[in-house]
């Protein structure tokens, strides 16, 4: 029923007319609303929408309780960001925020987009849409637009009634700085999982079947939570220095299996989440115990932190991009015709 | 062709070609369709009939060849063609969920029309199409024929000035058949369209089209009105004569017969006469049995139908005959 109301809501809701008389830009609109609505009226998304509500809230009560009951360490440089450490710190019994996101999130993305396309191409809706007078690519666009739309909307509320829910609990208001990153940290969640959204679209236009695009999209989710690690750790036995290996060969090593790693998505996710929450990490590889000679145990301004994760980030927006790029590219070249 | 005659086409189509790979869907085709008029395509399944409507909307990309409809090319610019030309698949879907409504007013609302006229437009159609009553009924409930109703009055929402209608009777019973058809007719003369038709099944096409144009192996074999097109593709071909007479009749009709000029054969199974001649000379055939007193029991002369032309096509008739 409410989806009912909020569809209602959605369609009646006029735009100004210098919007109507752009016709494009009205039509494209129309579009996205209408995503909007169907991925709010669905069950799928329901559904999934509440597993990650629930658990999500429960983390973020299991971190307040954590919080609330154990002092700050006195040498802790982090001790000053309390609202970003709801986001990262558990009493051990339920997995922290950002690891939630982490998993669950890829599964949202996917089941936003895993049938975008091909449900409307078996539905034949997609040939009655665009022979509309609409640009062909704004079909594709505005599954895309849609989606993040909703996935930015649930995130942002979801982070900023945590905020509200804390500040409530504890009695002061999150600092600027903790504001700053935390708003890159949602826009880097926002980010990863438009990264699951966008390669399931991808295979909702290369497969026919939504059942095809959604099992591949979830065995590759699969294949990098579960059996990423597994092989991982095979190759790390099998390329393992002996003890007595000199410091530079152990060095190299670490380095080639955080590369190895770093090929996960949501390696580099959770490497971005790392920097952004955490504000007195340094380095997301090893260091020198000469190199950490003479630092002063303080968080790092927030430009910093985006630096040491910067290529992660950049890697993520990238593949991003890459996945968008060649749905559009399919898409565009796709036949109508059944 | 006589479409070549035609002054001022609202659709004209020269030398079309779309190939699928090694596969030639449309080949060289010509064709020109003019204002008001209701044109259908005729066609066995895979004959090129589809590709070439998606051709006609931009939907598909031409290997080479040239397209005009309304005055526009649809390759160059898609969406003012789009924008004059209703289209109704030969499988519509609409989103199951949505009541017709709404679905009619996603596709007005995607023609630039805001919502408030959006919803008037939606409601008189749906009136039109007699779904006036389930207007507010999800979609995912319609039958097929309920489902194709609230598919032309899509085509229709945008206030087009051509309807495309892809296998438009598909799936129907023949009362919902006879419905559709006789709807299409009474839109088509109310709002002056012109519509393309296009199908497989005979019947419907003989009853409303006023041209037709029939489609083999993606080549357009002929053209025409279903009657002056039949005359032309039969023109050369035998007549048949079939002639029936009472028993005590059949030796002295053979007689007859063979003394008769402009007989090709005759061919005599008991009572019944089986006759190919060059011209038509039923009546001469009655003339002299009449004279000679012999009881007739059936005189039939065979004419040509669009099923005929249809059969002689289908059944691998050669294809320069109509050339």
């Amino acid at each position: 029923m409410v989806s009912k109301i909020f569809m209602l809501i959605i369609l009646k809701e006029d735009l100004p007319m210098t919007l109507n008389k752009n016709n494009n830009l009205y039509a494209f609109s129309i579009l996205v609303k209408k995503e909007i609505a169907d991925h709010i009226r669905s069950w799928k998304f329901i559904i999934l929408l509440a597993i990650i509500l629930l658990t999500c809230i429960a983390s973020l009560y299991t971190a307040l309780q954590a919080l609330k009951n154990t002092a700050p360490v006195p040498n802790d440089p982090d001790a000053a960001f309390f609202f970003l450490k709801i986001f990262t710190t558990s009493d051990g019994t339920m997995p922290s925020f950002h690891l939630f996101v982490g998993f669950l999130g890829p599964l949202l993305g996917i089941c936003l987009g895993f049938d975008a396309v091909n449900s409307e191409f078996n539905g034949r809706m997609l040939g009655r849409i665009l022979s509309q007078p609409i640009h062909r690519d704004y079909f594709l666009n505005a599954k895309f637009i849609g989606a993040l739309t909703v996935i930015g909307v649930l995130f942002t509320s979801l982070i900023l009634l945590t905020i509200g829910a804390a500040t409530l609990l504890v009695g002061f208001p999150p600092t600027f700085m903790e504001c700053n990153r935390l708003f890159l940290f949602t826009l880097l969640t926002i980010v990863y999982v438009a990264f699951w959204l966008n390669l399931s679209i991808l295979f909702s236009v290369r497969f026919r079947h939504t059942a095809t695009s959604a099992l591949v999209a979830i065995a590759i989710w699969l294949f990098f939570t579960v059996f990423y690690p597994i092989i991982i750790n095979i190759v790390a036995k099998a390329v393992q220095p002996n003890p007595y290996a000199s410091d530079a060969e152990i060095m190299q090593y670490q380095h080639f299996m955080l590369t190895l790693m770093r090929f996960a998505p949501s390696q580099l996710y959770s490497d971005g989440t790392n920097m952004l929450l955490m504000p007195s990490i340094r380095s997301l590889g090893p260091l020198h115990m000469e190199q950490l000679q003479g630092a002063i145990p303080s968080p790092l301004p927030i430009w910093e932190s985006i630096k040491v994760a910067w290529s992660q980030m950049v890697a993520l927006i990238a593949c991003t991009i890459v996945c968008f790029a060649a749905s559009y590219y399919f898409f565009m070249r796709k036949e109508i015709r059944c | 062709m006589e479409g070549d005659k035609m002054d001022n086409p609202i659709i004209r189509v020269r030398q079309l070609t779309k190939m699928y790979g090694d596969f030639t869907a449309v080949d060289q085709l010509d064709l020109d369709i003019a204002t008001g008029e209701i044109f259908g395509l005729l066609g066995p399944n895979g004959a090129g009939k589809s590709t070439t409507i998606l051709m006609l909307l931009g939907l598909s990309e031409p290997t080479s060849g040239e397209i005009e409809v309304c005055g526009t090319d649809p390759v160059r610019s898609p969406i003012a063609v789009k924008r004059l030309v209703g289209y109704l698949p030969d499988n519509i879907g609409f989103y199951e969920s949505w009541s017709a409504l709404e679905n009619l007013i996603l596709t007005a609302q995607l023609n630039g029309v805001s919502y408030t006229e959006a919803k008037g437009r939606s409601l008189s159609l749906l009136e039109k199409v007699g779904l006036q009553d389930v207007a507010e009924k999800k979609v995912g409930k319609f039958s097929r024929g309920m489902r194709q109703r609230l598919g032309l009055a899509d085509s229709l929402i945008k206030e087009p000035k051509v309807l495309i209608l892809d296998e438009p009777t598909l799936g129907l019973d023949p009362m919902g058949v006879k419905d559709f058809t006789s709807l299409i007719l009474r839109l088509s003369r109310e709002e002056k369209l012109t519509v393309i038709l296009s199908s497989h099944q005979l019947y419907q096409v003989q009853q409303i089209c006023d041209r037709v144009g029939l489609f083999i192996k993606g080549k357009l074999v002929a053209d025409g009105p279903i009657q002056g097109l039949a005359s032309r593709l039969f023109q050369d071909k035998p007549r048949h004569i079939q002639l029936k007479v009472h028993q005590t009749d059949t030796q002295r009709t053979h007689r007859i017969l063979e003394e008769m000029q402009n007989m090709k054969s005759i061919e005599q199974k008991d009572d019944l006469f089986l006759i190919d001649a060059d011209e038509i000379i039923v009546h001469h055939v009655a003339k002299k049995l009449v004279e000679h007193d012999i009881h007739i029991i059936q005189l039939q002369q065979r004419t040509y139908g669009i099923e005929d032309i249809y059969a002689h096509y289908f059944e691998g008739g050669s294809t320069d005959d109509a050339k």
